[in-house]
């Protein structure tokens, strides 16, 4: 997607230093090796960064362009373009809530209206313990589960409701993440 | 097929995505005939040439899953003559970002091996070397079981060098994207795959000349591809005489919204919309009343309740109400949703959505997104209705990619389809200078 705010990359005065270890190495050298180009491993190698960091800070978007020979602003400018790649450290998890198509009219508008009040976040969608930053998703491809969400940027949570929403935000807080839940491809039982 | 009957869906045997237990473990869908048809084609090479096995699918007529409904086999043989050194690239869809469209990933999850055997059946036909399968970022459980999948091919031998010892080489790869809807589309898909930033490409040179890293490419739907087995196993005639003529084989049919069973229903093509939602959707939540039904995704025209009397989910009989067949992801609405809210939500979709490249689109989903939101909040004039006309206008056919016609089609026929409702909320008031 696009971010549709103009937003020039600026050198963040950051004193950590970036570096990849040798694994991560092999792993993205890994990649490039599947592609006829270097520059076609910027993605796996930016989603390793994000793995490593929990977000892109600037210097580990230099570090991806170092690594594969690309410019800052390449590397910068692609991570600026996808929803998924985090510029920014807002919170500790990221909590999408589903109010697209299908979502939006079996109750995500509601379920996310009532996270924004039970979370207490700000205007930028921050819970107040800096543990969550909540923000609307768009369609999360399961919408014969609506309404649901998705456990940053990983676990898709099926046919979430207020109760399940406030044990995932709780056990969350304890260290406890949503894991991959199977659902059946329609429902044996009939919802009235 | 003319012996084709309407009701014939009550007997339908699933074939993409059948009740065996376990189908996603590679000794499973061996046993059930998996990977068969590779070997057929491999161990008889005369028989099956590319060419054969090309004109074999033309004549099979599957039509693109992924929305546009383009013959699959056509696609093919749009491919240049191979030309030695030159490398050939085939791009699997599975970014499936259309809203209310799921069908891909469940196939990743209930049965992987079936796509995978249509990437090296097609790869053969078209004498690739290399085919990427793009998935989308949320998908990333899906994802993990498409690599295990695929590890479990590798091992066993039938992907990699000298495949099933025939000497035919091919590689897969998977390529984790990161939640862009434009990267469903193949032009932008292929600037993702280089790792730049997804805008489409213009067309002319089209992908086949042109592609992935400037070579050949041809870029099929997943759903497509585990459809292209089929065939080879059936046989291009019995898999014509399944469905409507027009649009023929299994669809996977997402039902979703008020209705009593939502899920993925596996039928044949051309099937009742009344029957999908009464028969096999069990009907409307609640006993509430039907209002709309959208036959397709977000992007297909929206059909109100009146008009789905008779219609069947096959192109020809779509047209005659103005809307397509899409990726087959079903959204039923009843009485209690508010269409210009609805819409206004479908908008700030596509204005997030936009890339950004061309103008038109940029431009034209916000003023989309901000001409319905003052429907909403009640203080938009008539000269806001015809705005709306007219910047749908503006906006279809004249951008790079199809996403601004995306964004115009349901805008355009919602608000003339439930033109009451707009209206209602135009201000009452009026201004006098």
């Amino acid at each position: 997607m696009a971010e549709h705010k103009v937003e020039y990359p600026k050198k963040q005065a950051d004193s950590n230093v970036y570096e990849f270890t040798a694994d991560e190495l092999a792993l993205i050298e890994k990649h490039v090796s599947k592609y006829p180009t270097r520059q076609s491993a910027v993605m796996p190698a930016l989603w390793i960064a994000q793995e490593k960091w929990g977000w892109l800070p600037q210097g580990a978007i230099q570090l991806v362009a170092d690594t594969l020979g690309l410019s800052f602003a390449h590397v910068y400018g692609v991570a600026t373009f996808y929803t998924m790649y985090l510029k920014e450290n807002r919170a500790k998890y990221l909590l999408e809530i589903c109010t697209c198509f299908t979502c939006g009219i079996c109750g995500g508008q509601e379920l996310y209206d009532y996270a924004k009040e039970y979370l207490k976040v700000d205007a930028n969608g921050v819970s107040p313990d800096k543990m969550f930053y909540l923000r609307e998703a768009e369609c999360l491809g399961a919408c014969d589960t609506a309404p649901v969400l998705q456990f940053h940027n990983r676990t898709i949570v099926h046919k979430v409701n207020k109760d399940k929403l406030e044990q995932i935000i709780e056990n969350a807080r304890k260290g406890e993440l949503p894991k991959y839940e199977a659902v059946l491809l329609y429902d044996q039982t009939i919802i009235d | 097929m003319a012996n084709w009957k309407l009701e014939d869906w009550q007997n339908y045997k699933k074939l993409i995505l059948p009740d065996i237990p376990d189908l996603h473990k590679i000794e499973v869908y061996e046993r059930h005939g998996g990977y068969e048809q590779i070997r057929k084609i491999l161990d008889n090479p005369t028989e099956w040439t590319p060419k054969r096995v090309q004109e074999e699918v033309a004549k099979a007529n599957i039509r693109g899953r992924g929305g546009a409904g383009f013959n699959a086999g056509l696609k093919w043989s749009f491919m240049p003559p191979k030309k030695p050194g030159v490398p050939r690239y085939l791009a699997c869809n599975g970014d499936e970002s259309e809203p209310g469209t799921y069908k891909d990933r469940r196939i990743f999850e209930y049965n992987p091996h079936l796509f995978i055997e249509g990437v090296l059946i097609a790869c053969y036909a078209m004498e690739i070397d290399a085919a990427y399968v793009y998935i989308r970022g949320e998908y990333a459980d899906w994802i993990d079981m498409m690599q295990r999948a695929l590890d479990e091919a590798y091992a066993k031998g039938y992907i990699g060098k000298n495949i099933m010892g025939k000497g035919f080489n091919m590689e897969i790869y998977v390529h984790k994207g990161a939640g862009a809807y434009i990267c469903g589309e193949e032009t932008s898909l292929m600037e993702s795959l280089e790792g730049k930033r997804a805008y489409p490409r213009s067309k002319p040179p089209f992908p086949a000349q042109y592609g992935l890293w400037g070579k050949p490419t041809t870029i099929n739907n997943i759903d497509t591809l585990a459809n292209v087995t089929l065939v080879m196993r059936m046989g291009a005639d019995a898999y014509k005489a399944i469905g409507a003529p027009d649009h023929p084989g299994p669809i996977l049919y997402g039902l979703q919204g008020h209705v009593k069973r939502p899920g993925l229903y596996e039928y044949p093509s051309g099937m009742l919309i009344t029957d999908l939602i009464y028969k096999v959707g069990g009907g409307i939540r609640d006993g509430k009343k039907l209002k709309a039904v959208v036959p397709g995704g977000v992007s297909v025209p929206v059909l109100r309740a009146d008009m789905i009397e008779g219609i069947t989910m096959n192109t020809a009989s779509l047209a005659t109400v103005g809307t397509y067949m899409g990726t087959a992801g079903i959204l039923v609405m009843d009485e209690t949703v508010d269409m210009v809210k609805w819409l206004h939500r479908v908008t700030r979709f596509y204005h997030h959505e936009s890339c950004g490249q061309c103008t038109p689109c940029r431009e034209g989903t916000g003023w989309l997104e901000k001409l319905v939101g003052k429907f909403v909040e009640g203080i938009a004039t008539e000269r806001d209705y015809n705005l709306l006309l007219d910047l749908c206008d503006n906006m279809e056919g004249r951008t790079v990619c199809a996403l601004a016609d995306a964004a115009a089609w349901p805008v355009r026929n919602t608000i003339i389809r439930f033109k009451d409702e707009f209206y209602a909320r135009i201000q009452k008031t009026t201004v006098l200078v």
